[in-house]
């Protein structure tokens, strides 16, 4: 229950529990104490990250997404092209060997537009839910969603720049998803047009792939510059709806990342890759209130954080199946 | 205390100017906490707040401005267009179609003369929804089952359509009719549409099952009676007459005539006149074949048959 209250609280763009010492449990608090008295020289620490960042698994997880992306907007393309019936259709819907898929957001928005669902629509509505409770909502985020992999170079430009001051990094506040969230739903339901898809860059990229590029690209192309210029990684922090929708399934979802605190050193590399920083506030130090906490669903599950710690204080868990095996 | 240190400590050369000042936020924020009780914002703290919100706002007024742009090409009907059989919408109000479509384009890969579009960033809301654009590759039915309204994952092409014939995309219209061949009493020889068209169309007695460029096709007519010839409606009648109906299905068999060539009374001797009948579907055959330019055949999108 309390993952997923703090992962709803999170999806609305609340600031995370910050919990007093008095909240920690008598295993963290000795944990923390223990920590306060063997402080890790920044020498040692260095150290550390330096063998880590050699290590063969210091893009693991980075490297299966790619992969895992690449493929999946592949089977797209070839499909159609050479007529191979895998997956056809385009990223908003789609027939995956036979069997309907529709994208839950914009599926949802077909349902408040034409106040009508044919059958069709609740099986590949439904299929695509159970899909993504078992795999962790926002995963389709970061492991499918062809806007996503563009918005990674764009971040990689942006930091670039950033370093050397020629592009800002303007924050918004994370509750104006929540915001457009309703909006959208609003605006589908009273004007009976799908709104959003008019500006939804992971429809138009995923029919750019599929179909050729069109005009449509020039927003997108817009929306990438804004975020390399002025503000990181802006459409998934701060305005897509697709990322609630998945985040509110990922709230229920048994795929999480775990943090354990105990051999974190607290240096915060994790929360400076991530997409969505905020779900890491737990691993600030004296953050923690419990030897393991669930990063809340708000998390899309790309596997940054656990690539670069260099203490493995980060994990996929699998809740339920890890205790079964 | 110990983590403003830590983020102090650990604060390398390698981290941006955004960072650093993301980070004395996050320190100060945590500053302020400490001292929560007072409840009180430091005045810079309280003008950051501000411009964030300020800055929200314009985002939130920004997108959803852009997205409501979207609703500017329904008036006046700019994004209507001729669509694929079955599409749900009234001859010019197509937001039922447009509500109902998820953008996917299954209707476009199935389409074995790959008539069906979709619509780009200009046609606002209907962006991703299939049209046709007839003069460059019309639906000449050659899938016979209509495959795009089965694959429709969303009912935007209804399933209440089974036969080609009940299809309603629009009404053709003789537009130019001082330019129709027939009316001018004129023979067509060569390929409809020249030897550079890429356009296809289904020939029974060439390929029953695939359909082939109009370029590879020359006719040798005495009068040209092209839109007539290759109207799928007409084909199929015919077909029907002939006892050999489609798929010999007796079903397929069109209950009306879609276009005729009528004697035109006054005109050069021999010379017809295309008149477009009740069973008119609106596929837009008709004015992909056409070979005068432009063509003196078109499909009006705002009439179908028994409207």
């Amino acid at each position: 229950m309390g993952y997923f209250v703090t992962s709803i609280k999170q999806l609305l763009g609340l600031k995370p529990d910050r919990p007093g010492r008095s909240e920690q449990s008598p295993r963290v608090r000795v944990i923390f104490e223990e920590k306060r008295k063997t402080r890790l020289d920044p020498e040692r620490l260095r150290e550390v990250e330096e063998a880590h960042a050699h290590t063969r698994d210091r893009h693991k997880w980075r490297n299966r997404r790619w992969a895992t992306l690449i493929l999946v907007n592949l089977l797209f393309v070839v499909s159609y092209y050479f007529d191979v019936q895998l997956v056809e259709g385009a990223m908003t819907a789609s027939r995956v060997v036979g069997f309907h898929f529709a994208d839950l957001n914009s599926a949802l928005q077909v349902m408040l537009a034409f106040k009508h669902v044919v059958l069709n629509l609740v099986i590949g509505t439904v299929t695509v839910f159970i899909l993504w409770w078992l795999l962790g909502g926002r995963t389709f985020c970061s492991w499918v969603c062809p806007y996503h992999l563009l918005a990674e170079a764009a971040e990689a430009l942006h930091l670039r720049l950033a370093r050397r001051g020629w592009a800002r990094d303007y924050a918004f506040h994370r509750g104006v998803r929540a915001v457009f969230y309703a909006i959208f739903i609003l605006l589908a339901l009273v004007t009976g047009y799908t709104v959003y898809e008019t500006i939804s860059p992971t429809g138009i990229v995923s029919r750019a792939i599929i179909y050729g590029v069109g005009g449509a690209m020039g927003w997108v192309a817009a929306l990438l510059l804004f975020e390399v210029f002025v503000s990181r990684r802006a459409w998934c922090r701060y305005v897509c709806p697709i990322g609630v929708t998945y985040g509110l399934v990922g709230s229920i979802s048994p795929l999480r990342v775990q943090y354990d605190v105990k051999s974190c050193h607290h240096e915060g590399e994790c929360r400076k890759v991530c997409l969505v920083p905020h779900v890491l506030d737990v691993t600030i130090r004296e953050r923690a209130t419990e030897r393991t906490t669930d990063i809340a669903a708000d998390c899309t599950r790309c596997g940054l954080c656990v690539d670069i710690c260099p203490t493995d204080s980060l994990k996929f868990v699998y809740k339920g199946l890890d205790r079964m095996l | 205390m110990r983590s403003r240190r830590c983020g102090n400590r650990w604060g390398n050369e390698r981290r941006s100017v955004t960072h650093r000042q993301k980070r004395s936020n996050a320190v100060m924020n945590e500053e302020t906490k400490q001292t929560k009780k007072a409840r009180k914002l430091s005045p810079k703290r309280r003008e950051q707040n501000r411009r964030e919100f300020l800055r929200s706002a314009a985002l939130a007024t920004g997108m959803v401005g852009a997205s409501l742009a979207g609703l500017l090409p329904l008036a006046g009907g700019a994004n209507a267009r001729l669509r694929p059989p079955g599409a749900l919408k009234d001859p010019l109000n197509e937001q039922q179609l447009f509500a109902a479509c998820i953008k996917c384009g299954q209707c476009v890969q199935v389409c074995p003369v790959e008539a069906i579009k979709l619509a780009e960033l200009g046609d606002g809301v209907g962006i991703g929804v299939p049209y046709i654009d007839a003069r460059q590759q019309a639906c000449d039915f050659s899938c016979d089952g209509l495959q795009c309204v089965l694959a429709c994952p969303t009912g935007a092409l209804t399933h209440e359509l089974n036969y080609p014939a009940d299809s309603r995309m629009g009404f053709a219209r003789l537009s130019r009719p001082g330019a129709c061949l027939a009316v001018k009493g004129e023979g067509f020889q060569g390929p409809a549409r020249g030897p550079d068209y890429h356009g296809l169309l289904r020939y029974d007695e060439v390929d029953r099952w695939n359909p082939i460029p109009v370029s590879e096709y020359p006719y040798d007519l005495e009068l040209c009676d092209l839109c007539m010839r290759q109207c799928p409606i007409e084909i199929r009648i015919s077909q029907c007459e002939a006892g050999k109906p489609p798929s010999g299905d007796s079903n397929q068999c069109p209950p009306k005539r879609a276009i005729s060539l009528q004697p035109l009374e006054g005109g050069v001797p021999g010379a017809k006149v295309p008149v477009v009948e009740e069973g008119c579907v609106g596929c837009g055959v008709c004015e992909m074949i056409c070979p005068v330019t432009p063509a003196a055949i078109v499909i009006d999108i705002d009439k179908v048959a028994g409207s």
